[in-house]
C-alpha cells in the first residue's frame, strides 16, 4: 500500500483540494465525538461490571440529568453547525469556475456502453477514454450519456457528477501540473461497467494546442455512421481519437433524451456551443 | 398467446446447474420428512394458518436467518471475486446477479423481517394485549412477505436474477437495457413483500395506540414500543412511494410506458427520486426497532434504568419525521444546484444529533449500573462503537462536496454496511439472544454465543476498514474485477478474509441454536424471566400461554415489572381464580396463504408475461377477498375453566 | 325487520363488549383511516409524477386534444352524485332503514358503474385516435393516475355488491354496519380524489 495510491487524498487541482479540505475538516468534527465515546465506553465497561467486590458506585434509580443532557444535545448541535456552514460555503463555491482570470476550456463528455466519449467543440476533435486538457485553466465539462444513467469521476481531479441521458451536467475541474489522471464511471451501467476507466491526461498550455493538432492531423474522422456505431456496439473500446466529429451530435443527443423538456439544460448546451 | 419468456432452468451453466440440484434435493427433503412423519396436519394447523402473533413471530426470525444465509453466500462469492484482481471466478453477468440479490435480499428480507419479528414476538406482550389489532391481516402480512422473498429467490434458477443493483435505477432497468424477466422478478417481489408491509405498518401502530393494557399511558410506554410506534409511522408513509416507483416502471416494463425511458419524454430521475423518497426511510424502519432493542437490552443487564427516557422518545418521533425530509443525500451528484444540495446535506447531518443523543443516553445507563455482559449485552455494546463510526462517516458523506467524492465508492459501502450491519444486524441478534427463552422457553448458550460474537465483530472490522481506504484510493462500487497496479489488492485480499471470518461467525450463531436446542432441557428457563428484566413480558411464563395474559394487567407507572419485583409485589401480576373471565380470540384461518398464494401467481405472470396466469391469479386474490368478506368470523372464547386450568398447569396459580 | 336508531347502538355497545378485550369494529374503523392516508400518499405519488411528465408529450397529443370538457363534466356530476347517495345510504342505516339502505347502495353502485363506463369510452376514444399510453411519457402518465383512480372504484363497486349482499342475508348488525361505514369512508375518499383529478388533470389540461 502506498500513499500515491489513495488518490482522494493526493489532489492534482483546486476542487479535489477544496474537497479534500473538507473532508479533513469533517474528519475532525466527528472525532470529537467518537474518540470520547470510545474512551468513556472503555471505562464505563469496565469499572461497572456487575461483580461482589466492585466498590463503584450504583444508582439504579438514577436516570435524569439536565446539564448531561444539555451536554449531548448541544455538542452535536454545534459540531453540525460548523460543519453545515462548510458544506454551504463549499458546495456554492464548486459550480464556480475554479479560477476567474483564465479562459476555461470546454469539453463534451458522453457516457456510452461502455466508453466514454470525449467531444472538443472549441477545437473540433473527439477522443474516446483520453481526455486531455491544458494545466492551469478551468475545464468546464457538460456531462451527458447516450447510455443508462453513469458517473464522471476523476478522483484526483474532483468528485463526480452524474452522466445522465437527456441532461446538460456541469462539473468545473482544473489540473494544477502535467500528469494522467485515473477516472471512472461511478454509477452501475450493466456488463461492460467494470472497465469503463478512463485517463484525464494533462499537459502544459502549448502542449495541448499541439497534441490538438497532431490529433487534426493524423487521427480519422467520427462520421456520423461511426458515431452511431459507438453508441449501439455495446462493448469496452481502447483509446480512440477523431480529427473531428459530427456537428451537433452532443446537442442532438441531449435534446432527443429529453432535453428538450428541461429550460436549464437547454441554456447550458446553448451556452457551451 | 405467445408467452414473451419461458423460464429456463437449464441454461448450461454449473452454477445455475449447482443451485437446480442443491434446490430439489432440499425441497425433496423436506417433502420427506412430511410424509414421513404424516407432519402434513400439524403444518398446516399450528403454522400455515395461524394468526398468534408469537406464531407469525417466529416464521420470521426462521426466515430472516434463512435468507441472512442467502444474502450471506452472496456476500460471499463477491468477495472472493474480489479477493484478487482479474479473478475469473465470477463473469460479470453473474457478478452482477449476486451483488443485486445481496442487496435486495439483505434489506427487504433479511432486516425487514427481523424488525417485523420483534414487532410481533415483543410487542403484544410488552403492552399487556392478547394479540395484535388485526391478527387475520397480521397473517397476510407474513405469507406475503414469504411469497415476495420466494419469487426472489427462485429468480436465480428460473429465468434470471435481477441485474441491476438494489435500487435498480432505470432507465438501465428498462426493456431497452435489460430485457430479461430478472428485473420483473425484482418489481414484483418487493411489491408483493411491500403489500405484507404496508399492512404491519398499519397493524402495528393501531395496536400500540389502541390495544395498550389499563394504566399503560404513552410516556410509560417501554422505549421498544415508542420505536416500534415510530417505525410504523414511517412504513405507512414510506412504502407507498416504493409502490409507485415499482409499479411505474413495471407498467413501462410489460406495456410499453415511457415513465423512466430514455426518449419519448420519460424522466429516469423521477424513478430515482420515488425511490429514495422512500429508500431514505427504509434506513430507518430497520434502525428505529433496533433502537428499541438497546433501550430494553441497557437498562436490563445494567439493573438500572434507561437514561432519559423522555429525551429517548423526543429523539425517536424527531428522527421518524425527519428522516422523510433527506432522500436527496443518496444523489447529491444528480445536478440538483448547491441550494438543495446544501439543505439536503444540513438536514443529513442534523439527522445524527438526535441519533448521537440516544448513543450518549445508553451509555448512561450503564454508567453507575451494574453491567452483566451476557450475549444480548455483548452485540448491545459491540453496536455502540460500530455505529459511532458509521454515524461519524454518515456526517462526512452530507457534507455534500466530500460526497461527491465518495458517491458510490467502496467508503459508501463501508459507510452503510456500519450502519446496517453494526446497527440493525447487531441489534436483531441482540434481541434474539434477548428474546429467545420467551418464544421457545430456553436461553442460548453463553460460550458458543461468545465465539460467533468474536468471529463475527472482529471479522466486521477487517472486511469494512479495508473498503473506507479503497473508496479513497478510487475503487467505485458494482465492478466485479480490477486491474492490478492500483493499490487495491492487499485491502480487497483482507476485505475478503475479514467476510469469510463473519461467514464462520455465521455458522457459529447457528451452531450456537442447533446446540442449545439439543441442549434445551439444561438451558430452560423456568421463571420466565431469565434476565431479570423490566417490562411486562417478563412477567409471563416462557413461553406464554396462547392467550398470553391470563387476565390482563394494570399498569401503574413505567418498567411496572421491574417495580412490582423490587417491592416484592412480582405476584400482583399473577391471576386468581376468580378475576380469570373467558378469553375471546381470533380463529386461525388458510385464507391469508391461500391469498398470498393467489399474489405469488399473479407475481409469476407479470414476470414472464404470461397474461393468461395474471388473469387467473387475479380471479384468486379478488375471490378470496370476497369470501372473507362474507364469512362470518368472529374468533371463539376460551372458556374460563380451560383457562384456569392452563394457568394451574404453567404453576401461576 | 327494522330496527330503531337506539336499538342499533345497543347493537353497537353489545358488539364493543363481546370483541377482543377492545372494540373490534372501532379498531377496524381507526385502521381503515390509517390505510386511506397511505392511499392518499400513493395517489400523491402519482400525481407528482403526471405534474413531472406533464408537458413532455413527445410531439404527440397534448391535454387540450384530447380531453373533452363535455365528457369529464359529467364524470365529475356522476360521481358527486354518488358520495351522496352514498352518504344517504349510511343515513339509512343509521335509521335502521334496510330497504332505503340497500335501494341508495344500488344507486351509489350503477352511479360509479355508469363513471366507469364513461371512463373507459373515454380511454378507447383516445386510443382511437392514437393517443396510447406507448405513445409518450405525458400519456403514461395520465392513464396511470386515472386508471388507478378508476381501478379503486371499480373495487369499490364490488365490494359495495358484497356488502349489500351480506346486509340482505344478515340485516342490519354491528358488524354489517361497520362494513358499510367503512365502504362508505372509501367512497368519499375517491370523490375527494376525483376533485384533485378533475382540478390538477382535466382542468388545468384544456386551461
Amino acid at each position: 500500500m502506498n500513499g500515491d495510491h489513495f488518490l482522494v487524498l493526493n489532489p492534482a487541482g483546486p476542487v479535489a483540494r477544496i474537497e479534500l479540505h473538507l473532508i479533513v475538516v469533517s474528519i475532525i468534527l466527528v472525532l470529537i465525538v467518537v474518540i470520547p465515546v470510545a474512551i468513556l465506553l472503555a471505562y464505563i465497561t469496565r469499572r461497572y461490571r456487575d461483580h461482589p467486590d466492585n466498590k463503584a458506585p450504583y444508582m439504579p434509580e438514577w436516570s435524569e440529568s439536565k446539564v448531561l443532557e444539555i451536554i449531548w444535545w448541544g455538542i452535536p448541535v454545534t459540531i453540525i453547525a460548523i460543519l453545515g456552514v462548510y458544506t454551504a460555503y463549499d458546495t456554492f463555491a464548486l459550480v464556480k469556475p475554479p479560477e476567474k482570470n483564465a479562459t476555461p476550456v470546454t469539453i463534451q463528455v458522453t457516457s456510452l456502453n461502455w466508453k466514454w466519449l470525449f467531444q472538443y467543440p472549441e477545437q473540433g476533435i473527439a477522443t474516446v477514454n483520453e481526455c486531455d486538457i491544458p494545466v492551469n485553466r478551468p475545464v468546464q465539462f457538460v456531462i451527458t450519456a447516450n447510455s443508462p444513467m453513469n458517473g464522471f469521476w476523476v478522483p484526483q481531479l474532483g468528485g463526480q457528477e452524474y452522466a445522465m441521458p437527456g441532461m446538460a451536467m456541469r462539473l468545473w475541474l482544473q489540473a494544477d501540473h502535467p500528469g494522467i489522471f485515473y477516472g471512472h464511471g461511478g454509477n452501475f451501467t450493466g456488463r461492460g461497467y467494470a472497465k469503463m476507466d478512463f485517463h484525464v491526461v494533462s499537459r502544459p498550455s502549448a502542449q495541448f494546442a499541439q497534441w490538438v493538432q497532431t490529433v487534426k492531423k493524423t487521427a480519422p474522422a467520427l462520421t456520423s455512421k461511426g458515431y452511431n456505431q459507438l453508441v449501439s456496439s455495446q462493448n469496452n473500446t481502447p483509446t480512440l481519437f477523431y480529427s473531428s466529429y459530427p456537428a451537433g451530435s452532443f446537442e442532438r443527443t441531449i435534446r432527443h433524451q429529453g432535453g428538450m423538456y428541461m429550460q436549464r439544460d437547454l441554456t447550458i448546451i446553448g451556452a457551451s456551443k | 398467446m405467445l408467452p414473451h419468456y419461458w423460464p429456463t432452468p437449464v441454461t448450461g451453466d454449473p452454477l445455475i446447474y449447482g443451485a437446480d440440484v442443491s434446490i430439489a434435493l432440499v425441497s425433496i427433503a423436506i417433502l420427506f420428512v412430511l410424509f414421513y412423519y404424516k407432519k402434513w396436519g400439524w403444518l398446516w394447523r399450528e403454522w400455515l394458518t395461524t394468526v398468534d402473533h408469537k406464531k407469525i413471530g417466529i416464521l420470521y426470525v426462521i426466515a430472516a436467518l434463512l435468507m441472512l444465509f442467502r444474502g450471506g453466500v452472496d456476500g460471499l462469492l463477491m468477495r472472493t471475486q474480489l479477493a484478487q484482481p482479474n479473478m475469473h471466478f465470477l463473469e460479470s453477468e453473474h457478478y452482477n446477479q449476486v451483488f443485486s440479490t445481496h442487496g435486495t435480499i439483505m434489506i427487504l428480507f433479511v432486516a425487514m423481517p427481523f424488525m417485523f419479528a420483534l414487532f410481533n414476538i415483543v410487542i403484544p406482550l410488552q403492552i399487556g394485549a392478547r394479540d395484535v389489532a388485526f391478527p387475520y391481516l397480521n397473517a397476510i402480512s407474513f405469507w406475503m412477505f414469504f411469497f415476495g422473498a420466494l419469487l426472489l429467490n427462485i429468480s436465480f434458477v428460473i429465468g434470471g436474477s435481477p441485474d441491476a443493483g438494489w435500487v435498480s435505477y432505470a432507465p438501465l432497468t428498462e426493456k431497452q437495457f435489460d430485457p430479461g424477466p430478472g428485473e420483473n422478478f425484482y418489481l414484483m417481489a418487493l411489491q408483493l413483500s411491500g403489500i405484507g408491509s404496508m399492512a404491519t405498518g398499519i397493524n402495528f401502530l393501531v395496536t400500540i395506540l389502541r390495544m395498550r393494557a389499563p394504566g399503560m399511558t404513552l410516556m410509560r410506554m417501554p422505549l421498544l414500543t415508542w420505536a416500534v410506534l415510530a417505525a410504523s409511522i414511517i412504513i405507512i408513509y414510506a412504502f407507498p412511494a416504493l409502490t409507485i416507483a415499482l409499479a411505474l416502471l413495471l407498467i413501462d416494463r410489460v406495456a410499453g410506458a415511457h415513465f423512466f425511458t430514455m426518449g419519448h419524454g420519460g424522466n429516469p430521475m423521477m424513478y430515482t427520486n420515488l425511490f429514495w423518497i422512500w429508500g431514505h426511510p427504509e434506513v430507518y424502519i430497520v434502525l428505529l426497532p433496533v433502537f428499541g432493542v438497546f433501550s430494553e437490552v441497557f437498562p436490563a443487564f445494567s439493573g438500572k434504568r434507561v437514561f432519559g427516557y423522555s429525551s429517548m422518545v423526543a429523539s425517536l418521533m424527531a428522527i421518524s419525521i425527519v428522516s422523510f425530509l433527506l432522500w436527496a443525500h443518496h444523489f447529491f451528484t444528480m445536478g440538483a444546484g448547491p441550494g438543495v444540495n446544501t439543505y439536503f446535506g444540513i438536514a443529513s447531518m442534523a439527522i445524527g444529533i438526535p441519533t448521537g443523543v440516544k448513543v450518549f443516553n445508553w451509555m448512561f445507563t450503564m454508567y453507575r449500573g451494574r453491567i452483566r455482559m451476557t450475549m444480548p449485552m455483548r452485540w448491545a455494546v459491540g453496536f455502540i462503537p460500530n455505529f459511532v463510526i458509521g454515524g461519524a462517516t454518515g456526517v462526512m458523506l452530507a457534507a455534500a462536496p466530500g460526497d461527491y467524492q465518495y458517491h458510490n465508492s467502496f467508503f459508501l459501502i463501508a459507510h452503510f454496511h456500519q450502519v446496517l450491519i453494526g446497527g440493525t444486524i447487531y441489534g436483531s441478534l441482540a434481541g434474539m439472544y434477548f428474546w429467545w427463552p420467551k418464544m421457545f422457553g430456553f436461553t442460548l448458550d453463553e460460550k458458543r454465543g461468545r465465539i460467533a460474537f468474536w468471529l463475527w465483530n472482529v471479522g466486521f472490522y477487517v472486511t469494512f476498514f479495508p473498503q473506507y481506504l479503497l473508496g479513497l484510493m478510487g475503487m467505485t462500487r458494482r465492478i466485479y474485477t480490477y486491474p492490478p497496479g492500483m493499490g487495491w489488492t492487499n485491502l480487497n485480499l483482507l476485505s475478503t478474509i475479514g467476510a469469510f471470518l463473519m461467514g464462520l461467525g455465521f455458522i457459529y450463531i447457528v451452531w450456537d441454536i442447533l446446540y442449545s436446542t439439543m441442549h434445551r432441557s439444561e438451558l430452560k428457563d423456568v421463571t420466565g424471566d431469565p434476565w431479570n428484566a423490566r417490562s411486562l413480558e417478563w412477567s409471563l411464563p416462557s413461553p406464554p400461554p396462547h392467550y398470553n395474559f391470563a387476565v390482563v394487567p394494570t399498569v401503574t407507572r413505567r418498567d411496572e415489572w421491574w417495580e412490582l419485583k423490587k417491592s416484592g409485589r412480582a405476584d400482583v401480576l399473577r391471576p386468581t381464580a376468580q378475576d380469570i373471565e373467558a378469553i375471546h380470540m381470533p380463529n386461525n384461518s388458510g385464507k391469508p396463504i391461500i391469498f398470498s398464494v393467489f399474489f405469488f401467481i399473479v407475481g409469476l405472470g407479470f414476470v414472464f408475461e404470461w397474461y393468461a396466469v395474471i388473469v387467473i391469479g387475479l380471479a384468486g386474490v379478488l375471490a378470496t377477498m370476497l369470501l372473507r368478506s362474507v364469512e362470518e368470523d368472529t374468533g371463539h372464547h376460551i372458556p374460563a375453566e380451560e383457562v384456569r386450568h392452563e394457568e394451574m398447569a404453567l404453576g401461576r396459580m | 325487520m327494522a330496527v330503531s336508531n337506539k336499538d342499533l347502538s345497543g347493537v353497537l355497545a353489545r358488539g364493543q363488549s363481546a370483541g377482543h378485550s377492545h372494540d373490534e369494529n372501532e379498531l377496524r374503523v381507526a385502521g381503515f383511516w390509517i390505510f386511506l392516508s397511505t392511499d392518499m400518499i400513493l395517489f400523491a405519488c402519482l400525481f407528482a409524477t403526471y405534474l413531472v411528465l406533464r408537458g413532455n408529450t413527445d410531439a404527440g397529443p397534448t391535454p387540450q386534444q384530447i380531453f373533452d370538457v363535455r365528457g369529464f363534466t359529467e364524470e365529475t356530476f356522476i360521481l358527486l352524485t354518488s358520495s351522496f347517495t352514498c352518504g344517504l345510504a349510511t343515513h339509512a342505516m343509521h335509521e335502521g332503514r334496510r330497504g332505503g339502505l340497500i335501494t341508495w347502495l344500488s344507486i351509489t353502485a350503477l352511479l360509479g358503474l355508469s363513471f366507469v363506463g364513461l371512463e373507459v369510452s373515454e380511454f378507447v376514444h383516445d386510443v382511437g385516435v392514437g393517443a396510447t399510453m406507448q405513445r409518450s411519457a405525458f400519456l403514461s402518465a395520465f392513464f396511470t393516475l386515472v386508471g388507478t383512480h378508476g381501478l379503486h372504484v371499480s373495487i369499490g363497486i364490488l365490494w359495495m355488491i358484497s356488502i349489500m349482499y351480506q346486509i340482505l342475508k344478515r340485516g342490519i348488525n354491528a358488524t354489517t354496519a361497520r362494513k358499510l361505514t367503512i365502504v362508505g369512508l372509501y367512497w368519499h375518499f375517491l370523490d375527494v380524489v376525483w376533485v384533485f383529478l378533475f382540478t390538477v388533470v382535466y382542468l388545468m389540461g384544456v386551461m
